[in-house]
Parts: C-alpha cells; structure tokens; sequence
C-alpha cells in the first residue's frame, strides 16, 4: 500500500531538531516534523506563582500548549481554548515522570509549547521538544522522552499520521515513552480500532519513538558535542 | 493532586500490592453503580449517577442553530463539566479548570468517536438549520473516578433523551422522537498502584495512584478511545491488560445501563 505522501508505513516525516534556540527561556529546542514549526522553552526552576501551588516534596510542574492564529488554515482565536488545556495537561502528565521533580521542593518548572505551525501531530512534536528544552535548561532527567502517533488509515495501521490522514483515518494514538524503560507516558487514542489493532499500532508508535529518540540524542550531541 | 497522608498512601499502596482494597472490593470490582435515567424533568434526557460515594447529575438540552460550514448537513454535541465547590473541598468556584476540561473531553470523545450519535440525522435543513445537542456534567460529589460516573450518565442521559421533530421547513410538530443513538459506549477507568491495576478508583485511592488510564468501549468489542491521565507511567503489557478489562467491565456496565433506563420506559 502507498501513502498519500508517499511514505512507507512504518516511516516517519522528514523531522528537524535544534538544541537551545531562544535566549532569555533557560532552556528552548525547535522541532520541525513535517509541516509542524514548533518551538519549547523551559523556565525554572523558579519561584512558585501562585504561592499555593507550591509543594514541599517536590517541584511544581507546568505544561503549557498554545497555538499561534496563524498556525491552521483558519485563523485560530488567541488565547487557550478547550483543546490547548487539554494538551498542556496531558503533556505534563507525559513530562512529569521523567523529571527528578522531588530534587527541587517548593519550586517551580514551567514548559511552554508554542505551535508556530500545525499539520498534524503537534502534541508528540510539542512533547519531543519540550524534552530537549529541559535538558538545555540542566534540568536533571531520569531520561528522554520521545513521542510519536500511530493510527489507521484505509484499514492499515500506520506510523506518524500526515494531515489528510488524519482527517480521513479511522484512528489515531499519540504516544509518549521514556526511551530508555519504554514506559508509556503519554497516551490517547481516538477513532474506531479492535484490541488487536491496538496492540499493532503501540508496538509501531513505540518502533516510532525509539527512531525519534536517535534524533534527540543527535540533536543534543550537535549541540553540546559527544 | 491533591495532598494525603503518607501513612494512608503506604496503606492503601501495601493493601494493592496484595490485591487488597481498603473498602474490602475486589481489584477488578466497581463499587455500587446505581442510575436513575429521566431524573430531571426539565431536560430532554437526563441520568442520576451514583458509584460508590460519587454522584453525578447529567443533562441533555438542545438547541437549533446554523451548522458548521464545513459539514453544513449535520448537527454538534457539545460536552461540558461543572465541577463546584460543593462537591469537593478541592473544588472551586470559576470557568472551568484543567480537570473539569479533561472531564468533559474524554467523555465526549467516547461518544463522538464510537460514532454513536447519528449526527446526520440532527440535521433539519441542510446548511441552515441542525440541532445542537448539550451534554452537561453537574457534578454533586466527588469520592473517585467521575470519568466513570459523568460517562455512564451522558450516555444514559442521551440515550433517554427525546426531542421534538421539525417538518422539512424548520416548524415544530408536536411529534416527538428519540434522538439518533446508534452505540452504547462505556468508559472504564483503570488505577495503577503498586504495579497493581485497579478498576473504578476511589478518590483516596485517586489521591495516591501512580496513573490512570481511561478506555472506552462500544458493544462489538471495539476500542474508541483511550486516555493515559495524571504523571506516572504504564508498560504495554499494562495498557492491553487495561483494554481487556475495560472491554468487560465495559460490557458489565452497558447491561445494567439498558437494565435501568429499560426500567424507566415500561
């Protein structure tokens, strides 16, 4: 079977990283994967705002997602909406179990996600990146988390879903994994799929994750050497 | 997360790890599922939910308006979720906050996904007049596990909900049909504590799960969404482990849904 880019089915898009990017943020990487333009930036940890929020075992941990107006074909309405809330919280679900959260106690660590440009499959890209920002920010890590989706489309389960395939396939499952445990830390699955096509498409997303996390580590040795 | 004392979260930890459960069930037991479909008059379809100690009210209302542009025969469900500071200490008064957005995400996409609300046939007059159909979860107590609790009733709600039918002009007759309902889909939320997976968490169980996932399902043992929920991690052994369950558990629950809203209509 062809893919409407041409892609083989365990094949992802052309993806791009770049370590520490963005000056002020203590830690920041851009991913290009495909279509998707994304930036990350990592601040902290910091001063807890608000106060409340702060733990005494460990950091506070915030994810942020948001996409520019101009990211979507029709233009996008600043400011968070339901699906960005969704995404920030889903992402520090993802993040979390990867950071030594409890070396820093009443303190805070904040993500940002911006989407300059969406074309599927902008939550695993956001995910991968954010990932390298905490390590340019010296955050201390149990290891990297890599994020990739697999889905089906014309009744074929397939690696990292392109724009038209997500709109016109059946399903789709974003996932997130500590690269170096496989422990699944992000996962969300929509569409219409049997327990055995289930089990299929994670084994996929995870092959996914697996080649996502050799660019990570590539992108990082080109920026602080081996 | 909200704060628990450590030497209840060892308890609770310890008790899982030897397949044990502070409220004496079994890992892979719901508490008591009660439902009352029907139980706001005023709504065009509504359910009462009680699991345990947690008790949900969900409300179907609709409304007719313009349909999206791009799907211009075809009517909208929207879900949303009041989570008050009545139902919880942890709760408080606002626009709707990350928890309660998840809330109304995830038990919206189980519908919507398994296809089950026939959206096409909400459509009165192609690109001018759909209906809008509300799903409202009004939380009223909080003891653990509302995906649950919020899912089985927007699905009850629906599934009892009747609405008026308009003519192919857009007037009202004063004929009245159920709406488009072509699926049952359940969700079943999966704890993880102490390596042990647990079925429909109590909230002090909540309060110290390592993670969550949540799996709907439909009838035909299809899969039509999943959410991984909260920090903490699963091995894929875990997460087709959590499927099964949710795919029987899911079924155990669609029975005693038909059961009691079967009930209602004799």
């Amino acid at each position: 079977m062809t893919r409407c880019d041409g892609r083989k089915k365990n094949e992802l898009r052309d993806v791009k990283m770049e370590v520490g990017v963005l000056k002020r943020a203590d830690g920041s990487a851009y991913i290009e994967w495909g279509n998707n333009k994304i930036f990350a930036g990592v601040y902290g940890p910091k001063e807890v705002i608000p106060r409340f929020l702060a733990r005494n075992d460990r950091a506070y941990l915030r994810c942020k997602y948001s996409m520019t107006p101009f990211s979507v074909e029709e233009r996008k309405r600043p400011g968070p909406d339901r699906r960005s809330v969704e995404i920030g919280k889903v992402t520090t679900g993802a993040l979390a179990p990867a950071i030594l959260l409890e070396n820093y106690p009443n303190s805070m660590i904040e993500i940002l996600i911006d989407v300059m440009q969406a074309d599927a499959g902008t939550r695993c890209a956001g995910i991968t990146a954010a990932t390298l920002a905490l390590v340019d920010a010296g955050i201390p890590m149990r290891g990297l988390v890599s994020a990739c989706a697999a889905g089906k489309v014309d009744d074929e389960i397939v690696l990292d879903l392109c724009k038209e395939e997500d709109n016109l396939g059946q399903a789709d499952i974003p996932l997130a994994i500590l690269s170096r445990t496989e422990e699944i830390t992000l996962l969300q699955m929509d569409g219409i799929m049997t327990e055995n096509e289930v089990e299929e498409a994670l084994g996929l997303a995870i092959e996914g994750c697996k080649s996502v996390y050799q660019m990570q580590m590539d992108a990082l040795k080109t920026k602080y050497g081996d | 997360m909200d704060a628990i004392a450590n030497i209840k979260k060892e308890n609770i930890t310890n008790l899982a790890i030897e397949g044990k459960r502070a409220d004496e069930r079994d890992l892979k037991e719901y508490r008591e599922l009660k439902i009352i479909p029907n139980y706001i008059k005023k709504a065009e379809g509504s359910a009462y939910v009680e699991l345990g100690g947690t008790k949900v009210i969900v409300g179907v209302k609709y409304d007719i308006g313009t349909p999206f542009p791009d799907i211009p025969n075809e009517g909208v469900m929207t879900t949303s979720a009041e989570l008050p500071p009545m139902a919880s200490p942890e709760f408080e008064s606002g626009p709707p906050g990350e928890d309660a957005i998840e809330l109304a995400r995830v038990v919206d996409r189980g519908i919507r996904e398994s296809k089950s609300l026939d959206t096409a046939k909400l459509c009165i007059k192609p690109g001018e007049l759909v209906r809008i159909v509300f799903v409202d979860i009004q939380v009223l107590d909080d003891d653990g596990n509302l995906l649950d609790a919020s899912g089985i009733g927007a699905i009850t709600a629906l599934k009892c909900a009747k609405m008026v039918v308009y003519d192919d002009d857009g007037n009202p007759t004063d004929k009245i049909e159920p709406l488009p309902l072509r699926k049952v889909p359940v969700t079943c939320t999966i704890a993880k504590i102490g390596g042990q997976l647990l079925v429909d968490p109590q909230k002090d169980e909540e309060k110290v799960m390592d993670t969550r996932i949540t799996v709907t399902t439909d009838e035909d043992g299809n899969i039509v969404a999943m959410q991984k929920g909260e920090s903490g991690s699963f091995k894929l052994g875990e997460v087709m482990e959590a499927v099964r369950l949710a795919t029987v558990k899911g079924q155990e629950n669609r029975e005693k849904i038909l059961k009691a809203i079967e009930e209602v209509s004799d």
